[in-house]
């Protein structure tokens, strides 16, 4: 048994084995505690790291893609050896620690204060419920699903705390702009997954990750992404994700062109890096989310990788949707608010209804005979190409390249 | 009372303006953007009034920048102004330096060598791809982009002005032209180097229109944005390739022929809508038309003089007169007036600014738009402040 094995393997268990071999001899109900504060230490450790090195992948990534070397200057202290610029994410630590922290003199400072410390805390909060690996859960919820997403949406408040507190109209018409634009985003970001709850017949993310195991004909992982509604869910729930994490081309919050730097405009500091490293643990999140949904959480794509310990396959997976976040912004132009809010309510939205009446379909078809299996494939796809092309027609009327004329 | 009875401009304004009087609308937002705002494009200032984000007036405020070039020129000597030029448009030393050189040899009766004659054109040309790739990458980072059009942009941005540092010693304040010609005299690498770069820019244009023109973002952004009607644009007197993206046909190049400019085979691109897509994608295909000129110009340079041998350099004084003197710059119709008594000085020293022009119709492209669109459109304007606040 080539399962068992695996699951057995030495490095699959060694987080779990090395949990219990610091938490074992302590009695039952201490070990919960300090398990739990074990995870939670992991958590902020792991995410905190990845989060420097983010940043700087991002900024060489640009870098990269724009025809120029990106950060390589910082050297690694004492050694004196740069690395292609490895410490920069501590150089920029130690200057966002040591830099004055300025607040507006009519700002309202309670909520000044608390608005990057509540953005932080609600995007940590979201990494409780995401399976890592296997048996590699912090909490075990049954409805998972559904706190991850109202702890997510709770950062909404939280940025318009900071362009509300900040007494400055650029940030006051960012943090105007944030509310139209994550509350437009968070109804196709919900309605994306349901018909992954839908189809698993759970909410508990270890579950839905349990219902994407094994391999159709042995090579094609059964992963919601490999069917017509799984695809389009997951295609909207990555540019819902993009826009809910504020990344471009929604960055309209922080348009820098028009809107200073938005909400994020009075801040200074290290309240100023608390909300990017909230920004980035959003986007690690829903990613993350992402990947238990309808990639396969922390499972192997062939059953004979399945020897490499299922957490490196899941920070893969994520490592790879970070890196199409920052392809995308490297590419794109910002939408305009009014554009971005259509795009969501006219085209996301009814796609995404019409995705859950399609995962009805696929699963009403899916009982009868063989060669209903077969033919729920080209009925399933066209029932989300054909309101792709039309809403799509729709949403772009008026606009198409031009033919100029010469004098 | 409504809004509109409070714009400035009143009913006529008025089409866009929405009425804001009812109690569901509150207060508007006056936010001054700029003069250090990081898309103004300088030190330039717009008082914009907001209904949400709709533009309800707009107000432009400049002249943070001045600094009298007008009256420095006119207690310089004709040629001490020359590198005072380059210091209006800094992205167009040459086209200014050639404007300038134009109203002055007019003014004298200066006849040009043809040598001359083509590298003005073949430098005004490299000018107007020069300012053309600028504008276009700073209009798509006014549009959001992270940086990535502008950054090639500049790349060929480099390539140019390497080409102008090995002519005239100075990468942007090339101040090159003299009345009767050139300072020095292109060489054959010179030439060969700006042969090399009219061949590859191209490829390069195809490149940043394959990632830009057909984006569905940014035709989204720019279509129908900042509309500028033919008529408006004529009475405001706006030239260059936005007077030509609202569809009207006027290029100094065709209409004034000056210099060998008829000796070349070019067409003149219009735009049919007037709008930031028009402006941005005129531009484009005139710098398309550019290679066309620099190609031809860069075959049939005859062997020559590069200066009047006559000309006088030192000791120059016009007869007394007055002289208009004007070429299509980059931006539109760059010209210089000019009066002389016969002193050594002008006696005055006028310059048709076209980014100052340009400008005096924002508010009229902004009314109605968002604050996002404000931008693009102030970006699709192409200004550059040393000009507009001289």
């Amino acid at each position: 048994m080539i399962a068992a094995a695996t699951t057995d393997a030495f490095l699959e268990r060694a987080p779990v084995l090395l949990r219990d071999a610091v938490t074992g001899f302590l009695p039952e109900p201490w070990r919960t505690l300090v398990n739990a504060l074990i995870a939670v230490g992991l958590i902020l450790g792991i995410f905190g790291t990845l989060f420097a090195f983010i940043t700087l992948a991002e900024r060489k990534i640009l870098g990269r893609v724009q025809n120029r070397p990106g950060p390589n200057r910082a050297p690694i202290p004492f050694i004196n050896k740069r690395f292609f610029g490895l410490s920069q994410p501590f150089a920029d630590g130690v200057k966002s620690l040591t830099k004055e922290d300025i607040v507006p003199r009519d700002a309202d400072k309670v909520l000044h204060y608390l608005a990057p410390v509540a953005l932080l805390a609600f995007s940590i909060l979201t990494f409780a419920v995401i399976p890592y690996g296997r048996n590699l859960v912090p909490v075990e919820l049954d409805a998972a699903v559904l706190y991850f997403f109202a702890a997510g949406a709770a950062t909404e408040l939280a940025v318009f705390m900071a362009g509300w507190a900040s007494r400055n109209k650029y940030s006051l018409l960012a943090a105007m702009r944030a509310l139209a634009q994550l509350i437009s985003y968070e109804l196709p970001l919900l309605l994306s997954w349901v018909p992954v709850v839908l189809i698993a017949g759970t909410l508990s993310t270890t579950a839905i990750v349990d219902a994407q195991a094994g391999w159709k004909f042995g090579f094609i992982p059964h992963w919601h992404v490999f069917t017509p509604w799984g695809f389009a869910g997951f295609v909207i729930f990555m540019v819902a994700a993009l826009a809910e994490s504020n990344r471009s081309p929604f960055d309209t919050p922080e348009a820098e062109s028009e809107l200073i730097a938005g909400h994020l405009t009075e801040y200074s500091g290290f309240k100023y890096a608390l909300f990017f490293m909230a920004e980035y643990f959003g986007m690690l999140a829903l990613s993350g989310m992402a990947i238990t949904l309808f990639l396969g959480g922390w499972r192997s794509p062939l059953p004979f990788l399945e020897f490499i310990p299922s957490y490196l396959w899941f920070g893969g997976k994520l490592l790879a949707l970070i890196f199409g976040f920052i392809w995308i912004r490297a590419t794109f132009p910002r939408l305009r608010i009014d554009q971005l809010t259509r795009f969501a309510w006219k085209f996301l939205v009814p796609l995404a209804l019409i995705n859950l009446g399609n995962t009805i379909v696929w699963s009403l078809m899916s009982n009868s005979s063989a060669l209903m299996q077969l033919a729920r494939w080209p009925v399933c796809a066209a029932i989300i190409l054909v309101p792709f092309v039309v809403l799509g027609r729709k949403l772009s009327a008026g606009v198409a390249p031009r033919i100029y004329r010469y004098a | 009372m409504s809004i509109s009875d409070l714009s400035p401009l009143g009913a006529q304004g008025g089409s866009h303006v929405r009425a804001v009087h009812d109690e569901f609308h509150g207060d508007l937002l006056e936010v001054s953007m700029g003069p250090h705002h990081p898309s103004t494009h300088g030190v330039f200032r717009m008082i914009v009034t907001l209904d949400g984000e709709t533009i309800v007036k707009l107000k432009p405020v400049f002249g943070y920048l001045h600094r009298n070039h007008e009256k420095l020129g006119e207690n310089t000597s004709y040629l001490g102004s020359m590198p005072y030029t380059d210091r209006l448009d800094y992205l167009c030393s040459m086209t200014n330096n050639w404007a300038y050189a134009i109203a002055v040899e007019k003014l004298a009766g200066q006849p040009v060598p043809e040598r001359a004659e083509y590298v003005r054109v073949i430098l005004a040309e490299i000018t107007r791809l020069l300012n053309h790739t600028c504008l276009a990458g700073f209009l798509m980072q006014d549009l959001g982009c992270s940086g990535t059009p502008l950054m090639y942009a500049f790349r060929e941005r480099e390539k140019i002005l390497d080409l102008f540092e090995s002519l005239s010693g100075s990468r942007m304040m090339c101040n090159y032209q003299r009345f009767g010609g050139c300072r020095v005299d292109p060489s054959a690498d010179w030439l060969e180097g700006a042969k090399q770069l009219t061949d590859g820019y191209g490829q390069f244009l195809d490149e940043f229109e394959a990632l830009l023109t057909g984006n569905e973002i940014i035709m989204a952004r720019t279509q129908g944005t900042g509309v500028l009607s033919p008529e408006l644009a004529v009475a405001a007197g706006v030239t260059g390739p936005m007077l030509r993206a609202t569809g009207v046909n006027y290029d100094l190049r065709k209409t004034d022929a000056y210099g060998v400019y008829p000796r070349f085979d070019f067409r003149v691109p219009l735009g049919a809508h007037g709008d930031v897509y028009d402006r941005y994608m005129v531009r484009v295909l005139e710098m398309r038309e550019s290679i066309k000129i620099l190609q031809q110009a860069l075959a049939g340079i005859p062997a020559g003089p590069i200066m009047d041998p006559k000309a006088k350099l030192r000791g120059f004084r016009p007869k007394a007169g007055e002289a208009y003197g004007r070429i299509e710059g980059p931006k539109g119709e760059i010209g210089f007036y000019l009066v002389s008594d016969g002193s050594p000085n002008p006696y005055r020293y006028r310059v048709r600014a076209p980014s100052f022009i340009n400008l005096t119709i924002l508010e009229d492209m902004c009314l109605g738009q968002t604050v996002a669109d404000a931008v693009i459109i102030l970006g699709s304007v192409d200004i550059v402040l040393g000009e507009v606040d001289r």
